[in-house]
């Protein structure tokens, strides 16, 4: 029996070729439609000439499953109760209050939080607090050390033991093309730039702060995307926040998926635009806005709208999801609105030359109004760059608020970009590039399949590195972290407020520096945990498949 | 029954009748529209162009490109000049100590940390720093962000919501007002510097607050103020806002982006400057991009106030954290700041010397105070349009630089900013200027000044 949780309105989707005989339909196949779960059947892999995707695109979200749904509910009731009671025990102070109060001097101002806003944080996050925030001491890289913490009042404070956990296997960060390294070009260039231009700016873009270094970094982006021009910021979160004020007003309307990032969402705010938001990833939703604003116009006075811009992510990194971008390059031509694309998990980890979504899809980039990413997560560095059309990097440098209140980039981040985007496009004379983005996709393709034929319910796209396992119940959260990292694997789980309440997850972010042997141990590991934790709920085995290359003619069958 | 009643029901059902079987009120009438007309309107609706174009002679497009490190002696376009528009303000940029310390964090950790603070983005020496820096001011605690404008920016939103009053100066930078903004709460500007005007607002709030008690219990009240402030080189008074703040229970949030390593005795900032008990404000903010010489910002407090950034700072949580080099950069700074305490002293007589060398000029007015590293020249008189200002000034300026001084405009959007101060020219003093120097730019300013205006 298979019945719809309330609060989660995933479904199985397997996208099937799209219409090839519709030159006047966008190619938006019916069967794609909104929430009615589709039967899983067979799904053939056909390269389509003519149609909008020259892929297959495979995303699934299976649905909870009803037991697993009303087991979590009671798990979270329970801890409610117990919530209460232990908030009633140290209001009476029969229990030890932990944490921190207002000074004396101070008692009779109003009070700094409200009691109930940090119900969740004192009664349930504490609980499972040691999961996260977990101090490495190495390279971020395919292993790490931790150094080992201890708590002997149930997490409410920490203490170092001096110990190093070593050799840790790297689960969690962002490192896609496995450039967090301390040794090799990269780190030798970026050490030459800092002996001689030092580590700080102390001025920003328009006043004193802009150097040669940034003007080449720019150049470097600019032909690395195949955009006109680009420019670069010092923290990817200020470059979303930052600029899309810049760009929109009131007056203006935003159309923003529901997952988007809280940096798109903040800077949706700041602008003053009026915000409107369509089913994630669902392209009929976003149709039916866009109908709506258009024929509509602006609430109350219906006035036309100045501008609309769609704001989307590349891979959106909690669910694992990539955009469908030819369908909405496609919707967005025939509306006339503009296009932000956030490739801030994206850039350098898909496509044949790791050129991001775009490249992926084989798309024009220039069909992309405004391309914006970060370089923290495939180039091992920190920043965001925005790359577009020469009026609209005029424009941003002009009117941006990071080019004239914000410090630059410093000297020795910028050359570690200039120096990996160069060996990923492989003009520093290497195929080091092509062989990272090379391993990085079978590495994804291998550990996906694996982990789906154990039976776990795992999310989002096929091609996707990032990778979440769902757990769903809060007690498997901290057991799940706690486990894999008594095994030596550090993980990342996420519970609420990050994912909706029941849908709690562990996320692998895969990388191109994890080899085949680590990812064989890692798989052992979680295939043990699994069967401890009970967390193999899937009820769509994989046939397993034959190993042999994937290529576009492969038949795969899924079976009940 | 009598007949009248009878009367009177069937009428009423009647009319129930009529209620459910007449047509609805629909408020959209352009629901009505058919397929064809919404098509039409589609293919009608032109929108504006992304962006406006900008004339290639726009005063900030086109930058001045600095070859080389930004340090005492700058090349500018190909000009080697030496440096006044650098906030560089203890010299520390191209210190070799702190280079050192940063290319052994780079050799041990790489560039960057992958990840945010809480999925193993937290380093030992992101620890390290918060633990010195919190020892340093000596707080309880302190939290780092990676992006200085992030830090106050994320900091008000995290405490002040919708429904809490916020009375913030009016010469406020603009990290502050974005912050306000996403935190969508009241704002009560009060004039610059001004006790009387923050009092009679204050007690303004308090009537109001005795017509509605219920809701003045859990409306939160915050002062935001700078130490030194970056659009007029002035300093707060520190002493009456803390008087201020028992009297009328409003918690102050005090900005250092320019006063921390630069006042008190012990560059801890202006609560040294003042000699106030620092438990007595509620949060303290800086950038660590001014005296640090590093990248990124910090707030420090008392662990009751900071402890909450770590779970709803914006800029915290959601944003990868500092690359390691430069919170090593950033360590060793502080050591060196630590060790000499001497250069504060140092710093404090270059300022004073150059405010006093700067007065008289014919034409433009020094805008700070004699303790202010960083301060503004204006035009003694406008010309009337904005723009005219500007150009003026950006021609003394290239003046300047020409005989080797580096000044630069102080560059604002004109449009965003709550109140525009006027166009500037920015003078910062380090310490790495010599007397000569300071004596050279003085009468280069000057001069050139004499030529443009006059």
């Amino acid at each position: 029996m298979r019945v719809k949780s309330p609060s989660t309105h995933v479904r199985l989707e397997i996208a099937l070729d799209p219409d090839p005989a519709g030159p006047t339909s966008i190619g938006l196949d019916p069967d794609l439609a909104g929430p009615t779960p589709v039967k899983p059947r067979r799904v053939h892999h056909v390269t389509q000439n003519g149609g909008l995707y020259k892929r297959p695109f495979n995303e699934a979200f299976e649905e909870t499953p009803m037991l697993v749904a009303v087991l979590t509910y009671v798990g979270y009731g329970v801890l409610t109760l117990f919530g209460y009671l232990r908030d009633f025990l140290r209001y009476w102070r029969i229990e030890k209050c932990h944490y921190a109060t207002e000074r004396e001097e101070q008692k009779d101002f109003v009070p700094l939080y409200q009691d109930f806003e940090n119900f969740y944080t004192r009664n349930l996050y504490m609980r499972i607090r040691d999961n996260w925030n977990r101090p490495i001491c190495s390279v971020p890289g395919a292993r790490m050390d931790i150094m080992e913490r201890q708590s002997h009042d149930y997490n409410w404070s920490f203490r170092y033991t001096g110990n190093t956990i070593k050799g840790v296997i790297n689960m969690g960060s962002y490192n896609y093309l496995g450039f967090a390294r301390n040794t090799g070009s990269c780190q030798e260039a970026a050490a030459k730039v800092l002996e001689e231009y030092g580590v700080g700016v102390c001025s920003t873009r328009q006043e004193i702060g802009n150097l040669d270094k940034h003007e080449e970094l720019e150049k470097l982006v600019a032909s690395f995307l195949g955009v006109e021009a680009a420019m670069a910021y010092g923290m990817g979160f200020a470059t979303n926040s930052m600029n899309i004020p810049a760009l929109v007003s009131k007056g203006c309307l935003i159309l923003s998926d529901e997952l988007n990032h809280a940096s798109l969402v903040l800077g949706a705010r700041l602008s003053g635009a009026t915000i409107r938001v369509f089913k994630h990833n669902n392209m009929q939703s976003l149709e039916k806005l866009l109908k709506d604003a258009i024929v509509c116009g602006q609430p109350r006075t219906r006035r036309p709208w100045k501008k609309i811009l769609i704001l989307v992510e590349g891979i959106y990194s909690m669910e694992g999801s990539i955009v469908r971008l030819p369908e909405v390059i496609a919707l967005k031509k025939k509306y006339k609105a503009y296009l932000y694309l956030d490739e801030a998990h994206s850039i350098g980890a898909l496509g044949p030359a790791g050129r991001g979504v775009v490249d992926y899809f084989g798309l024009d980039p220039e069909d992309v109004d405004v391309m914006m990413g970060t370089f923290t997560k495939s180039f091992g560095a920190s920043g965001g760059y925005i790359g577009g059309k020469k009026e609209l990097i005029d424009y941003l440098r002009t009117h941006s608020h990071s080019a004239v209140y914000a410090t630059s980039l410093s000297p020795p981040v910028v050359q570690q970009i200039i120096t990996s985007m160069k060996c990923i496009m492989g003009k520093d004379g290497t195929t080091l590039g092509k062989e990272c983005v090379q391993q990085l996709a079978e590495n994804t393709r291998y550990f996906r399949r694996r982990l789906k034929e154990m039976g776990f319910i795992i999310y989002g796209n096929e091609d996707s590195p990032v990778v979440p396992l769902m757990l769903y119940m809060p007690a498997k959260i901290g057991a799940f972290g706690r486990e894999m990292l008594k095994r030596n694997i550090g993980v990342v789980v996420v519970g609420f407020p990050a994912t909706p309440i029941i849908e709690s997850r562990a996320r692998f972010c895969l990388s191109a520096a994890h080899t085949k042997e680590i990812l064989d141990t890692a798989l052992k590991e979680i295939d043990e945990v699994g069967d401890l934790l009970q967390l193999k709920y899937s009820r769509h085995r994989l046939v397993p498949l034959l190993d042999r290359p994937f290529d576009e003619t492969t038949y795969e069958e899924t079976e009940d | 029954a009598p007949a009248y009643h009878l009367i009177l029901e069937g009428i009423l059902i009647l009319w129930i009748i009529r209620l459910l079987f007449s047509k609805t009120y629909k408020l959209q009438e352009r629901s009505d529209l058919t397929v064809k007309e919404k098509e039409e309107l589609i293919e009608e609706w032109q929108p504006e162009p992304l962006v406006p174009p900008i004339s290639k002679d726009h005063p900030a497009l086109n930058y001045n490109i600095v070859s080389g490190p930004p340090s005492h002696s700058i090349v500018v376009n190909g000009k080697e000049c030496i440096n006044f528009a650098s906030f560089n303000f203890l010299g520390l940029l191209d210190n070799p100590r702190v280079k050192a310390a940063a290319l052994a964090s780079l050799k041990k950790y790489g560039v960057g940390t992958c990840g945010p603070r809480g999925f193993y983005g937290t380093f030992d020496v992101h620890l390290d720093l918060e633990d010195r820096l919190a020892k340093f001011m000596k707080t309880e605690e302190a939290i780092i962000y990676s992006y200085g404008f992030a830090t106050i920016a994320s900091a008000i939103p995290a405490y002040s919501k919708r429904g809490d009053i916020v009375f913030v100066d009016r010469a406020a930078c603009f990290a502050i007002q974005k912050g306000l903004q996403a935190s969508r709460s009241n704002i009560k500007l009060f004039e610059h510097n001004d006790m009387a005007d923050l009092e009679r607002l204050l007690k303004e709030q308090e009537i109001e607050d005795q017509k509605n008690p219920r809701k003045a219990r859990v409306t939160r009240r915050f002062i935001v103020v700078e130490g030194l402030y970056m659009n007029t080189g002035t300093i707060c008074p520190l002493p009456e806002l803390v008087q201020l703040k028992y009297k009328y229970k409003a918690r102050i949030f005090l900005e250092e982006s320019l006063s921390f390593g630069v006042l008190g005795e012990h560059g801890r900032g202006v609560t040294e400057h003042f000699g106030i008990n620092i438990d007595d404000i509620d949060l303290i903010s800086a950038n660590m991009e001014n005296a640090l010489a590093s990248i990124g910002g910090f707030c420090c407090g008392r662990s009751f106030v900071i402890d909450h950034q770590r779970l709803s700072g914006q800029g915290y949580c959601f944003s990868a954290s500092l690359p390691p080099l430069l919170a090593a950069a950033a360590i060793e700074a502080l050591n060196i700041m630590e060790e000499n305490p001497g250069i504060f002293a140092v710093l404090k007589e270059k300022c004073k010397r150059i405010h006093k060398a700067l007065q008289g000029i014919s034409g433009l007015k020094v805008v700070g105070e004699a303790l202010s590293p960083a301060f503004h020249l204006q035009l003694e008189a406008s010309t009337g349009s904005r723009e005219q200002d500007a150009k003026l000034l950006q021609e003394i300026v290239r003046q300047c630089m020409d005989r080797s001084i580096a000044l630069t405009q102080a560059r604002y959007l004109e449009r965003e900013e709550k109140c525009l101060p006027p166009p500037s020219i920015r003078v910062v003093v380090t310490v790495e200027q010599t007397e000569e120097e300071l004596e050279k730019a003085a009468a280069t300013i000057k001069e050139v000044a004499q030529a443009v205006l006059v």
